[in-house]
Parts: structure tokens; sequence; C-alpha cells
């Protein structure tokens, strides 16, 4: 009797002993496949971290934003590592909220990172997020239809060009639209194609003082020629299309070009469920001839919180996820093509990589053609190529996206939509104190 | 007859929970109050502080204000309209004796176990999308263009998707109401010549409105709060076409994290819904007194 007490106590001290050693962090992430693949892959890190232990809260992209937004901005505490996008880290860096990430491990290898993408999740030249994967925007079209029409892709379009062969390819009568983009409103669906593509215009969403430039003629040219384009060759309801039914749009041959995220490529090129898989070429995203193409940058990237306690934890979690090391581990289990694409340089550089995935140059292209700290052609005071990186732009991002998506709809005018999306501007800008 | 006693025993063990339910309500409500008052934006902390009605002023000259209120509007009185007289042609049609009815009925109130989110998911991807729907499909087949519910009659198509799911519910107490009807009065009413119209309006319609009041004042309470269904078809757009006021304090408070402003708008619904409700139960409440 007396042995099994001195057992049992023995036991539970220990267990206490290695419950205080062990650390276990929460990690907030999106319930895109990459992440969810990397949930599985946690064995590894584990194994080589056996006193760290990983809580996982996946949620949908939108619901995440919600609640990790919630959280870092009342110092709730939740979360060790969050998963966010190139949107938030500059501006919660500014506000301190973030950790700089400088103790990733010696093997690193952080120069590897792709400048763009390194330089849209840094301040002052520090790292605050790690990217986890990262995409562009490009055009995606049908090989056989363009023959059909008689023409052909160039490697870098011109609108012009766009806007001709999605004339010849619209083919309503059998279903064929001429070309599918974003018209569902919100700053991360409609606005984020609709900013991009002004850049190429030569507009901007506030000049360098803050004052907002829906009045301009640039603005009036992109969302005419948007609105005229997508009324000629673009889908029925196209004001409620945004990635996920454009995608299933090109999937079942709908649409003869669809310019979107470059992370689609691998979608559209799997025949298990795209049916035109084998027919899918690419291209840079259309310009104007005036230096800047319109393509976005995105990163998904692993943070962490200043208010954290497990700061060193986190820090060999995010060193983990987002190394070179990982990307073998997915290879080696899943396959190159399956590696989580548009972070690091030697990625691709990778022969294997280069084989798997016949997109990988012309999406290495895309993200280097974006420069989120010179985004426009004009000057700006903000950063961010799809965004502006200041907190309004959330709420003010999604208002001007109702105002377009209801000029793509018919339900307002061209000049009324811009009038009005000059005004919501003002008003914001104003309220955040940016104009007097 | 109570006693003074029983009375007071009675008055004594309801206390908690009438205390309970007080601070339920009343905590919310003044912390609404309150951050109505403040400017308190988590993204941006630096000028917090207290801005007296400014607020309100923002959230009334905002040009979603004037629409929202009238597409709340608008869902609440069209819903009502086509439950309540969906429902009694509904309930009428049902009532008659026919073979499988007990299977007719359930079909008839089943979309009202289906989850809201559920129903704008199916009626937006499977029936009125302008691609892949069976309302497009029926269109192609007799020749003609497909209609764009969501970008061309947006808040029609809502008022569709709420009305297709409470018509189950009118129908279900239209109905009861219905079989309460005393089978003699009929009868009575059916010797002395009576037709099925002058039946319906001088005995079905006055027994059943004491029913009607019932869905009426329920379902007003309800509808102005209508949410799920816009958010996830139409995020209450194109422009603010299908935006009302619960939305527009959601766009506020989570989309924009502007608390002041959400919570303004949350005392502007919170009175709006009173003067509803006092209007409602003056017009129609007088039927349940009777």
């Amino acid at each position: 009797m007396k042995l099994r007490t001195l057992t049992l106590g023995l036991l539970s001290a220990s267990a206490l002993a290695f419950a205080a050693h062990a650390e276990s962090i929460t990690i907030a992430t999106v319930n895109n496949g990459d992440m969810v693949r990397m949930q599985k892959l946690t064995d590894d890190f584990t194994k080589a971290n056996p006193d760290i232990q990983l809580n996982w809260v996946t949620l949908e992209e939108n619901v995440l934003r919600e609640r990790v937004t919630t959280d870092i901005a009342t110092k709730g505490g939740q979360y060790d590592v969050m998963t966010i996008g190139t949107y938030e880290v500059p501006i919660w860096a500014k506000q301190s909220w973030l950790l700089p990430l400088d103790k990733l491990g010696d093997d690193y290898d952080a120069k590897d990172i792709i400048p763009a993408i390194a330089g849209g999740l840094s301040v002052d030249g520090k790292l605050y997020a790690a990217p986890f994967y990262g995409e562009s925007s490009f055009v995606m079209y049908r090989k056989d239809l363009m023959e059909k029409a008689g023409l052909k892709m160039p490697d870098a379009p011109t609108w012009d060009f766009i806007k001709q062969a999605a004339d010849k390819m619209t083919d309503r009568a059998n279903g064929v639209n001429g070309v599918c983009l974003r018209g569902k409103a919100g700053w991360g669906e409609n606005m984020a194609f609709l900013t991009a593509m002004s850049n190429s215009f030569g507009a901007r969403w506030f000049d360098e003082n803050w004052k907002p430039q829906f009045d301009q003629p640039e603005w009036k040219k992109t969302l005419q020629f948007y609105v005229d384009l997508m009324k000629a060759d673009g889908p029925e309801g196209a004001s409620s299309n945004g990635f996920n039914e454009n995608l299933a749009l090109f999937q079942q041959g709908k649409c003869g070009m669809w310019i979107d995220a470059t992370v689609a490529a691998s979608f559209v090129s799997d025949p298990k469920n795209s049916t035109v898989a084998d027919k899918v070429g690419y291209a840079l995203a259309p310009d104007n001839g005036l230096g800047k193409r319109g393509n976005w940058l995105w990163a998904w990237s692993l943070a962490i919180p200043a208010g954290t306690k497990k700061a060193d934890a986190a820090e060999k979690f995010v060193s983990w996820a987002t190394s070179k090391h990982y990307a073998e581990l997915v290879a080696s289990k899943e396959g190159w093509a399956n590696v989580p694409p548009g972070t690091r340089s030697s990625l691709y550089a990778n022969a294997e990589y280069q084989k798997a995935a016949p997109f990988a140059k012309m999406t290495l292209d895309s993200i280097n053609a974006a420069d989120p700290t010179h985004p426009t052609v004009k000057p700006v005071p903000y950063v961010g190529v799809q965004f502006v990186a200041i907190p309004e732009f959330q709420g003010l991002g999604t208002t001007v996206g109702q105002l377009f998506s209801a000029a793509l709809a018919g339900q307002s005018s061209v000049d009324d939509a811009l009038k009005q999306a000059q005004d919501a501007a003002t008003a914001a800008m104003t309220e955040g104190g940016y104009i007097k | 007859m109570a006693t003074q006693q029983t009375r007071s025993l009675a008055r004594f063990m309801m206390a908690p929970s009438v205390v309970l339910l007080f601070v339920w309500m009343i905590v919310p409500l003044a912390l609404t109050l309150w951050f109505s008052f403040q400017q308190y934006n988590p993204l941006n902390p630096i000028r917090d502080g207290f801005v007296g009605f400014s607020n309100y002023a923002l959230f009334y000259s905002n040009p979603a204000f004037l629409q929202s209120i009238l597409n709340t509007l608008i869902l609440v009185v069209s819903v009502l309209l086509i439950t309540v007289i969906g429902g009694i042609l509904l309930a009428l049609l049902i009532d008659q004796p026919m073979w499988g009815q007990g299977i007719v009925r359930i079909l008839v109130i089943s979309p009202f176990f289906v989850m809201p989110p559920v129903a704008a998911l199916v009626w937006k991807n499977m029936i009125m999308h302008p691609q892949y729907g069976v309302f497009a499909d029926i269109a192609r087949f007799f020749g003609m263009q497909p209609i764009d519910w969501f970008g061309q009659h947006p808040l029609t198509a809502i008022i569709i998707i709420v009305a297709w799911q409470w018509l189950p519910f009118a129908t279900l107490i239209l109905l009861t109401a219905l079989q309460s009807l005393d089978g003699e009065q009929k009868e009575a009413a059916e010797m002395d010549g009576a037709g099925f119209i002058s039946r319906f309006i001088y005995l079905t319609l006055p027994h059943m409105s004491r029913a009607i009041t019932v869905v009426i004042l329920i379902q007003t309470i309800f509808l102005l709060s209508v949410y799920a269904e816009i958010l996830v078809t139409t995020n209450g757009g194109p422009g603010y076409a299908s935006t009302n006021l619960p939305f527009l304090v959601y766009q506020k408070a989570l989309l924009e994290f502007k608390i002041g402003q959400a919570s303004a708008g949350g005392v502007i619904a919170v009175i709006l819904a009173n003067i509803v409700a006092f209007f409602a139960m003056r017009a129609v409440g007088k039927n349940l007194d009777k």
C-alpha cells in the first residue's frame, strides 16, 4: 500500500514537473488547404521540440480576421501566433502590436525570401511576419479559344489586347464569356482587383496629402473600362462573383480569360477539378504602358503578437513553418507541386518544382513585378499594391467596393459611383484625422 | 382569489428571475449607450474619448442610413404581407381532407427547420444563381434571359428567401386557428345558404384574427433583425440596395471597427424597433384583449 502511494506520488510529481516545463502555444490560422496540410505535418515539429505543444484555432478567412483583429486591438492575448496578411503587418507593426522576428535561427536564410514579399512584411527594414505562402495576380487564359479567335497571347499583354481578345472569345450562345473578373464587393474582393488595375491606369487612392483621388480622370478611365468590358464580355451576375465563383466558372470552361490570384493556377490546371486543365496558358497582368502592371501582392504570414509570454516557443514554430526544411518536408510527403508557393527564391530555382508547376516562372515574374512601397505611377503616402495600409481601409475599401459593385450591376452610373466614393473617402479621411 | 400573503410570497419568489432578466437587459443596453458617446476604434486607439452626439450625427449623415431604414421597413412589410396572405391560403388548402395529408403538412412546414444561412446559400447557389440556378434554367428553357437576382433585384431576392422561411410559421399558427373553428358553425352557415366566400369573410377570417395578430407581432420582432440572409447573399449590396439597419450596424462594428458609431446605430435601432412595436401593438394588439 505504501509503495503504491509512493509510486503514485512520484508519478504525479513528475507529471507536474513536465507540465510546468512543456509550453503550449495557440496558433490562429486560416482554413486554406496549405494551412490544413501544415497541421497534419506538425509531428515533425513536436518531435524536434518535445517541450512545445501546439493548439490550433482554424477559421474561415473573414472570421479569422475579425477574431485576431479584435484580440490584438483589445489586448486579449488569446493567441501566440497569428496568421495575418500583408495588409495588417505594416499597420500593426507601427502600433507596436507585433514582435520583430530577429531570432528565426541560423539556418533560416531570411535573405532567400523574395524581396517584394519581404518588403511588404517589413517596417524600417525589420521583418515583422514570416511569409507562409505568397501570391500575385496574373492572366489565366484558354489557349484553344485564343487560337480559335486567331490571336496569340503575349507574355505581357496590354488592357487593349485583353479587350480585343475578350470581344472575340465571347460566345454567349455556348456559354463562353470572354473574361471573368471579380465583382463581389469587399476590400479583399473586387477592390483588390480594381485597386491593382487602377495602378496600371495611373490612378491612386490618395495624393501625397491624403486627398482622395476618385474625382480624377484616371479613376474614371479605370472604372469605365472595367464596367464596359464586363458588360460586353463578362458573365451574368458578375457583381456577385468573387474568387471562388470565378474559379468555378473557369474550371467549367465558361471563361476565356480570368485575371486573378496566382495560387489559382494549381486549381485550374488540376485535371481532377478542372475541365480545361490541359488548355490553360498564363501571362502577366495587363498594363497600359505607364510602367505599372495591374497585378497585386499578398502573403499569408505568421506573426507574433507583442503581448505573448511565449515568444521564444512561438518564434521557433514560425521559423519551422516558413523554413526551407518545411518546403522539403511537404515535397517529400505530397510532391513538389503542393509546396506553399511564392515566398522563397530558392523554390523557383529548383528544377523539380519548375517541372511540377508549369506556372512557376510566371508566378515569380508577377510577384517581382509588384512593388508595395511604390505601387502607383504618381507618388503616394501609403504602402500596399491592392490596398492602402491604414486602419481605415478595411471599412472604406468595402464601402467603395459596394459602390463600384453597384456600377457593375447597372444600379448606378460610373460617374455617380465615383462621386459617392469620393464623398465616402473624404468623410473617412476627415474622421480619421488625415485631412483637416 | 389570492390572499395578501400568497401574493407577497409570489412576488418574493419571482423577484430573483425578474432581477436577473432586468440586469440581463440593462447591462448591454447601458454599455451600448456608453459606447455611443465615445470615440472608440480599437484599430486607432490614440483618438479615444467622450465625443458627445457626434457618433449619432455621423451615423445619421451616412448615406446608407436612410436607405437602410427604408430597406428595413420594405423588408418587414413585404414579408408580412406575403406570409400572412400566403399563410391563410395555404392553411385553407392543407385543412382540406386529402390523400397524404400528413406528408403534405410536414413538407409545407419543413422550410422552418432549415437554418437561415443554409437556406440563403441554397437559394443563392442552386435556385437564383444566374448561371447554374433553377430559375435561370427555366428562363433559358422558355428562351428568356435569366434574371440576375442579386445584382438587379437584391432586396426582392432577400424578401423571397425570408418569406419562404417564415411562411411555414404563419401557416402553422393559422392552421391551428382554422382547426379550432367549430364545425357546427360552418354547417349552420352552409345550411343558411352562405357561399364559400361569405363564409370565409364573415366566419373564418374573424375567427383567425387573433392568430393573425400573433403572427404579425412575432414576425415583426424577428424581421426587424434579419441579418444572416443578407450576409450570405448580397453583403448589403450592390451599393446599399439591400443594407438594412442590423447589417449597417454590423458593418460599422466588425468591418470598420467604429464601435462608437455602431453603438449609436444600435441605440437608434432600439428606438425605431420600439416605435414600430408601439404602433403594431396599437394597431393589431387590440385583438388580443378580446
